[in-house]
């Protein structure tokens, strides 16, 4: 390359600070500049959020400065996005800031709509409605539960898409665990109210959790569509009428893209993602324009796992993009994640675009358990804090575990 | 594959009964499939805006439309959505436009 080129990403969570931290070791500086934008300095390992309300995780063990993330030789700039011009390859930020790239990539995930949903932010929210995807719900929360001694608890999903599809239901567990613990399990239900028509997207996956709901006495009320949330009567209504009532409702508001890709003409959909290419992750409104996470519209699960894994995919396609080759790198799908199921134990599930979770093992024949409980995957989820902040992040490798879904330790017959 | 007979045609239909082929399906078979499945006739002009915007949707983008998108871009709010298409708006009026399972339902 003759003279630097300017690479700008937006975001500096999982994808943004792992893609900037892969280029610049990719790239020296004179090659490339590397410009990152995000508009605080909170970077907040998101499955931690999960375990706060149960006092299991504290907000400063989960939260740590964006720029301290970036690897020397990258900038970062702490300002909210204003507009992405596509037509002109340049980003606006609040303060007036004007970044200009030869390529661009788009990780601003997703945000939390509560206000989306009728009366989800009036009357009760904060006191009997809750949402835990955030640090401030997920810290009120905490000093709810640590109360909450008898009642009706209902979790909810308004509508997908959300983040890490399986975490309600690790939710739901971990209440059933927690109240247990408390003694006061018999005085409280648990009621799990789900747009979807089972437990979870995925069929086989589907029935394995459906099947511990009822273990642990927890109801399922499925292709239930909350139009509203009245918390002054304490009932979620449904577009059709029907009702759920409630003592304590945890919703899982609605999701969209980030609010500057409203105005930023031509660069996402209705609801604020970007239209991208499923294999390649480049952009469909640009050819200099990637996107990384759940800022895309792609059919894979908002999930951390999905990033990381687009991630490395991600980087091949980026290199071709910046020489002027095709773009070759083709990303399956694959995503996997650790269900925490309480009592110490955790699922572990794995599955791409075209193959649903199995049994088996991973990554291999000899290896974690799956679509089983066990205390090893909780063990493994809880190990995993550690290696999101120092290898994840820091774009290292992991010797033995490529972006694909692995297939060797599955029992694919039944597939 | 299943067929069915609608208006007097045989088309295409996979085991949960969305069409297999889109383009085989005509304004004459609306009426008969919300019969079938139970939206409210006869269609008023709301719901053919739906069907209308539904197969359009499909035709540009490969997937109907999911509830939310509907109730963002039809000109129709979630709430007439749910009045026009009772249960689940996405899948049947989908059901009816003649197009397979939007996507976002899966």
């Amino acid at each position: 390359m003759e003279h630097p080129k300017n690479f700008v990403i937006l975001g500096a969570g999982t994808g943004g600070t792992l893609a900037a931290n892969r280029l610049r070791k990719m790239y020296p500086e004179s090659d490339l500049q590397i410009d990152v934008v995000d508009q605080d300095n909170d970077h907040v390992y998101q499955p931690g959020l999960l375990f706060v309300p149960f006092g299991l995780a504290f907000p400063d063990e989960i939260v740590r400065p964006r720029d301290r993330q970036l690897h020397d030789g990258i900038n970062y700039h702490e300002n909210p996005v204003e507009k992405v011009d596509i037509e002109d390859n340049k980003v606006t930020l609040e303060n007036g800031t004007e970044l200009a790239y030869d390529a661009l990539l788009i990780a601003t995930g997703s945000v939390l709509e509560p206000g989306e949903t009728e009366g989800l932010t009036d009357t009760g929210w904060m006191e009997s409605v809750f949402s835990f995807y955030d640090l401030p719900g997920a810290t009120a929360l905490a000093e709810k539960l640590s109360t909450f001694r008898s009642g009706r608890l209902v979790i909810n999903i308004i509508d997908m898409p959300i983040k890490c599809p399986v975490a309600p239901l690790e939710f739901a567990f971990l209440a059933d665990w927690f109240f247990t613990e408390n003694g006061v399990r018999e005085d409280i239900s648990i009621t799990y109210v789900t747009p979807l028509d089972g437990a979870f997207t995925k069929p086989t996956a589907s029935a394995t959790l459906a099947e511990l709901l009822v273990k642990k006495n927890i109801e399922l009320v499925t292709e239930f569509n909350t139009g509203e949330v009245d918390g002054e009567a304490k009932k979620l209504i449904g577009y059709d009428g029907t009702e759920v009532e409630f003592d304590l409702a945890v919703v899982i508001p609605l999701h969209g893209g980030a609010a500057y890709v409203h105005d930023s003409p031509g660069l996402g959909d209705e609801l604020g993602f970007i239209p991208t290419d499923n294999q390649t992750l480049q952009s469909t409104v640009a050819d200099n324009v990637f996107v990384l996470g759940d800022a895309a519209d792609i059919p894979a699960s908002k999930a951390g796992s999905v990033t990381h894994f687009e991630g490395e995919v991600l980087m091949e396609n980026i290199e071709a993009f910046l020489e002027g080759k095709p773009l070759e790198a083709s990303y399956d799908g694959h995503a996997n994640c650790f269900i925490e199921t309480g009592f110490s134990k955790a699922l572990l599930i794995d599955f791409n675009y075209e193959t649903e979770p199995l049994p088996g093992h991973y990554p291999g024949p000899v290896g974690l358990p799956l679509l089983k409980e066990s205390r090893l995957n909780h063990i493994g989820k809880l190990m995993f804090q550690s290696f999101y902040w120092h290898g994840l992040l820091q774009g290292r490798d992991v010797p033995g575990l490529g972006p694909n879904m692995p297939t060797s330790g599955k029992h694919t017959a039944d597939a | 594959m299943p067929n069915a007979v609608l208006a007097g045609i045989e088309v295409e239909v996979n085991d949960e009964g969305f069409f297999e082929d889109p383009t085989q399906w005509t304004e004459e078979m609306a009426t008969e499939l919300a019969d079938i499945y139970g939206v409210p006739t006869p269609l008023t002009d709301q719901h053919w805006t739906v069907l209308h915007f539904m197969r359009q949707e499909f035709f540009e983008k490969g997937t109907g439309p999911t509830v939310r998108k509907l109730g963002k871009t039809s000109g129709v709010t979630v709430k007439e959505l749910y009045q026009l298409f009772p249960k689940g708006p996405a899948k049947l009026a989908a059901r009816v436009a003649g197009i397979p399972k939007p996507r976002g339902c899966i």
